[in-house]
Formats: C-alpha cells, structure tokens, sequence
C-alpha cells in the first residue's frame, strides 16, 4: 500500500483519478498532456469506464457536462490553448453547478505560443476561465507525488461544493518522473439527488440548467454560489510554508517554479540572508491569510513564476501595501534558474539594506 | 360517463408554451412526449434543450432534462449516454444551433454513431434573435441580415443536413418530415416514434429533421407561414428517408458500415443511398 512506485506526472494523474473513482475521460490531442490521454486510454476500459477522443476540446468539456450531469465522475485534460478553447464550456457547468475536474498541463503563451512549461495561465485559472461570474478551484501541485494527492482530493472538492475544478500543472511536472505512493481506490460515493438519471416516475424531473431569464431568480443564483465560495474561501486555503518564521524576504512561488524558488531561498540562507518560502497550493481560494499573517513579520516579498507577473497581484492584494512585492520571471517556456532566482533576492535584499525603509 | 379523447401527453409538463401563434414547435413537442407515452420511457430518458427558441424545452418536457450550450448538444449527450447507457437520450435542436454553431458536434455524434435521437427543427432562420440569416435559409430568402435576399456568391448555399448526415456510416436513421397537414404530423410521428425505437434498439444514431415554420420571423400569418413553406421549402428540402439501415436489413450501424465498406472494397458501391437497395 504504502509502496513507491516511479511515474510521469501526467500518468500519475491519470492513475490518481481512475482511483478517485474517475470512469469518464474525454480528451483531445494537445502537447505537452498527451501520455494523459494514452495512459487514460488504455486504463479506462479495463476499469468499466469510457475514454473518448472528442472532436474538439469544446465537444470534450461538454461531454464532461453530460456525464457530471449524469452524477458520474468526469475529467478531461488539456493544455493553455485547449483550455481557452473549454472556457465555454466551464462557464456552463459553473452555472449549472456541475463537479467535473480539468486539467490544464500549462505551455506558453499567448495564442499558440510554445510547447514548453509555462504558468502563464494563473489569470486564466483564477480570474476568467470562462463568461460570468464564478471561479473555480484551483490545485497547483508542485511534484509528481502531489499531483497524485490533489487530482485525488479535486474529485472530492468538486462533488462537495458542486463546482468544476482546475489542477493547475505545467509541461514541466507532467514530464517529469518520481517515485509515489499512490492511493487506495475509492469505494464511497455522495449521493447526488441532483444528477439526471431519468425519473423512473418517483421524482419530478430534474433539470441541470444555467438559464435564468428572470434577472432577479439569476441573481439569486450567483449569490448563493458566492456564498458557497465564501465557504471555500474560509476552510480550503491552502499553503506550504518554509522558513518563513523568522524570514525578512518571503518568497512566493507556486508549482514548478516553488521548486526552484526552494533552492534559491536555501542558497540564500547559506549567504547569510534570511529568506523563506511560501507555496501557494490552492490559487484559488488564494491563500491570502499565510501571506497577509507574513506581511506582519517580513520585510518585503518576491514572487517567482514562469510568466510575465500574473500571481504577484494576488499577493499585492493580500500584502495590501503593507511591504513592498516585487516579481521575478521568465516566460515564453524558460524556466527560471536557481541562481538567476537567488540574484533577484539578493537584490532585493540589497535594496532593504539601502535604507528603503 | 365523459370519455377522454384528447388530452396533455403525460411526457408535457403543465407549463404554457412560449412559442408563437403557428409555430410548429408546439406540434413537434407533442409528438416527441407522445413517443415518449407510448413507449414508456419518460421515467428513462434525458433530453437535452438547444439554446434557440426552444431553449425553454427544458421546462415543457417531463422527463429529466439538461440545457446545453449553444450547438454543444450532441457533445452533452454524448456524455449523458456513454454515462447512462441504458437510458434514452435525445436533443431537440434548430438550425442555427445544429447547423452552424454546432455542426462539427452534429457530424461527430453522428458519424460515431452515438446512440441518441436529435430532433432537428429546420424552419430556415434564426428565431430566438430576431430573425437573421441560418444555414438553411433559401437561397434569395430575406432575413434581417441578408436584407437584399440571401445571395450565394456571398453567403453560401443552404445545407441540406439530412442528406450530408446519410453518407456517414454511424446513422441508422436519418428522415425528413413535416407538420404542415394531418398526414404528415402522422408520419411524422411515425418517424420520431422510429427514432426512439431505434435508439432503444442500439441502432446507432437516428436524427429527424422537421422543416417547420417561423410565421413571426417569416413575416407571415400562420397559413400562410404553411403556405410558404410547401412552396418553398419543400421543394429544396424534400421530404423521405435518407438512410435508414433497418429497412436495409441490418440491424446495427456497425453490420451496414461493414457491408458497405466490402461493396466498396469489391468496386461495387451501390449507387444510391436511400430505403429501396
Ligand atoms: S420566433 Fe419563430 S421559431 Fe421561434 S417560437 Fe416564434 S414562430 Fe416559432
């Protein structure tokens, strides 16, 4: 049970779903989240499930629609141009209130941009996946190990607060091989008194819908997911912290990037500067208590991500100009360097010292 | 003692329809939860509501329902069947929504042969927005966004969707009726009754397309909305059968698309698809 077992982070998603009791998988081909597919493709029908290659990433996301609509466990997997392409479709199920989890294996941007990692899609994911009002909630795992854990967990999120859910990947951990323990098949369900099933004549009949003509009855709608997002927000945040206690420059890095941000701030502590580390694991609830409570203590903070500076606003928020928040990156598919990571803190470090405050 | 002799299919809910005076959607709806009545199958099937006029479907039938994004229908059914195997699904879908914005989704389900009934209302226009050009509009036909006529060197000719639909292997059943006399609402019945059959049957996909009226976009009364579509319409949208591979004998898409994958191989195609080879 407990045994480690080496896999690409693509594949142990995929693996991680079957066992979150994901039987519906509908895909299209897309670089660099393909061996998710081939893996699905070949695990599905062995477990009782579908796997289907859509037409198109819209066809796919909507054929999640039905089947979540259906009560089942749906899933599709894509990557930043794909995903624009569900956009349409997430903002349905947002609306209907259907769970359904996607994947987004992130490569750079804009329009076609490249195939190589990228998280350039944290607007995207938090802000406007789709039309409308709603947010999803996002997971950014960070090893092959917690791609495992958190597609198994955004199964459970999904069917608890009735809302889509995005993992949050790049190129870069879906290529990646580590060794995991991966969990035991899940067994117990919710119930969803909701799904359509067809009546069998004991009930009326449901209606997965995201239809309000009545401006007053679609209001009421957004306010009582808003509502339910309150309570995401309050119990779902999540962070790692690392040396932060005592830390005058708090680094804040999501996914692959954290990885690096990681050896950057130990570099730095080997230099005499007392630098930390926090993770952001859900980008949305964004964990702004971690960071605000930081802002009590540090000093300044950096954010490091593989983009032109998406994250760093979420953090302005939750800092609110108590410290100054400054950004370092690469985009276009570079990963930042250990040591071009630790330059931009001590540079910032510098900057302190000169007397800035 | 009064005996019954008319009365609301059990398959309708009790809501009023919001279509107008004339408006064929009223008579399709009927036909669709009659079938549904005399198969028994309200309790077991899930339709699927277009977004168009008859966005509102999802209201008016009383089986289980979902409303789908524009044109994504037969993508949303998809999901609904491969999750619900053993249930009846179908779409209700018009042409703006099934033919344009929707047709990759359409000729997809279709040539998969997924195991779901779309009906598909043709009445050459776009009703919901107010009337604009459709990719079924007639050719030289005035709508708001072809004021001077429907001009083809500009906007293209109109699609005959069920004909297109018979030359792929996954359709079992694709037929074109109409509502506009007594006989034909009864055939027309017929055909969506054989839908459902069909479907239920494993088949594969089965697709009626119902050229039907707009009078209020039309710009036309109720009879003379007929009118115009017997003289105009059917003409460039005959009614019949265009594939329907149990009159053919067989009993599943996949026996038809294997006999005619070996006439082909043979150099033998049949030259005409159509109930009578
Ligand atoms: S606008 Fe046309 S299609 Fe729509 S309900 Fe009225 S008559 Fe029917």
């Amino acid at each position: 049970m407990t045994e480690k077992v080496l896999m690409k982070g693509n594949e142990a998603l995929a693996e991680a779903a079957i066992r979150a009791g994901c039987r519906f998988f509908f895909g299209y081909p897309i670089t660099p989240q393909t061996e998710l597919a081939a893996y699905m493709a070949k695990r599905m029908g062995k477990e009782g499930g579908v796997y289907l290659q859509a037409e198109s990433e819209i066809a796919a996301i909507n054929m999640v629609y039905g089947a979540a609509g259906a009560g089942k466990r749906a899933m599709t997997s894509s990557s930043s141009p794909g995903i624009s392409l569900k956009g349409e479709g997430i903002s349905y199920m947002a609306g209907a209130d259907l769970p359904g989890v996607i994947i987004n294996v992130q490569r750079g941007g804009p329009g076609l941009g490249g195939i190589q990692p990228s998280q350039s899609d944290y607007f995207q994911a938090t802000r406007a996946t789709g039309h409308g009002d709603f947010h999803l909630i996002v997971l950014a795992p960070s090893t092959v190990q917690e791609m495992t854990d958190y597609v198994f967990r955004a199964f459970d999120l999904a069917d608890e607060y009735r809302t889509p859910v995005m993992i949050l990947a790049d190129g870069m951990l879906g290529q990646m091989m580590e060794p995991v323990v991966l969990p035991e098949p899940k067994t117990e369900f919710p119930e969803k008194p909701w799904a359509v099933t067809g009546h069998k004549g004991q009930r009326s009949h449901n209606i997965v819908n995201s239809l309000h003509l009545q401006p007053e009855r679609l209001e009421e709608t957004n306010i009582e997911r808003y509502e339910r997002y309150a309570r995401i927000k309050a119990t779902e945040q999540l962070a790692e912290e690392y040396l932060v206690e005592d830390a005058d420059i708090v680094v804040v890095a999501f996914g692959a990037s954290s990885r690096i941000a990681r050896s950057a701030v130990n570099k730095a502590r080997e230099k005499g500067i007392k630098a930390g580390l926090i993770r952001p694991i859900t980008l949305w609830p964004f964990p702004e208590d971690v960071i605000s409570a930081a802002a009590d203590r540090a000093k300044a903070f950096l954010t490091v991500e593989m983009n032109m500076g998406q994250m760093v606003d979420d953090v302005r928020l939750a800092v609110c100009g108590r410290k100054p928040v400054e950004f370092y990156g690469r985009a276009g598919g570079i990963i930042p360097t250990p040591a071009e990571t630790l330059a931009a803190i001590e540079r910032l470090a510098e900057s302190l010292e000169g007397g800035a405050r | 003692m009064s005996k019954v002799v008319f009365e609301r299919p059990h398959a309708l809910t009790d809501l009023q329809f919001t279509y107008c005076p004339g408006c064929t959607h009223g008579i399709t709806h009927r036909l669709v939860a009659e079938t549904l009545d005399e198969l028994g199958i309200e309790g077991t099937t899930v339709g699927v509501a277009p977004v168009g006029c008859s966005v509102l479907a999802y209201e008016f039938f009383a089986c289980d329902m979902v409303q789908a994004a524009h044109g994504r229908a037969p993508a949303v059914a998809t999901g609904l069947k491969r999750a619900l195997p053993e249930n009846v699904v179908f779409t209700y879908q018009g042409d703006g929504d099934l033919a344009s914005i929707g047709m990759a989704e359409t000729v997809h389900a279709a040539t998969r042969g997924e195991k779901i009934t779309i009906i598909f209302i043709n009445n050459a226009i776009y009703g919901m927005t107010g009337g604009q050009l459709a990719p079924t509009s007639l050719p030289n036909q005035v709508t708001q966004t072809s004021p001077f006529g429907r001009n083809v060197d500009n906007d293209g000719f109109p699609i005959r969707v069920v004909e297109m639909l018979s030359t792929l292997d996954g359709v079992a059943l694709a037929q074109r009726v109409t509502m506009d006399s007594p006989k034909n609402v009864r055939a027309a019945k017929r055909a969506i009754k054989k839908a459902f059959e069909y479907q239920i049957e494993g088949a594969g996909f089965t697709i009626i397309e119902v050229v039907s009226t707009c009078p209020t976009n039309w710009g036309l009364s109720p009879v003379d909305a007929m009118q115009w579509l017997r003289d105009k319409m059917l003409p460039y949208y005959p009614l019949g059968v265009y594939k329907d591979i149990k009159a053919d004998g067989f009993a599943n898409v996949a026996e038809a698309a294997a006999a005619r994958a070996a006439e082909l191989a043979a150099g033998s195609a049949a030259p005409a698809e159509g109930g009578e080879a």
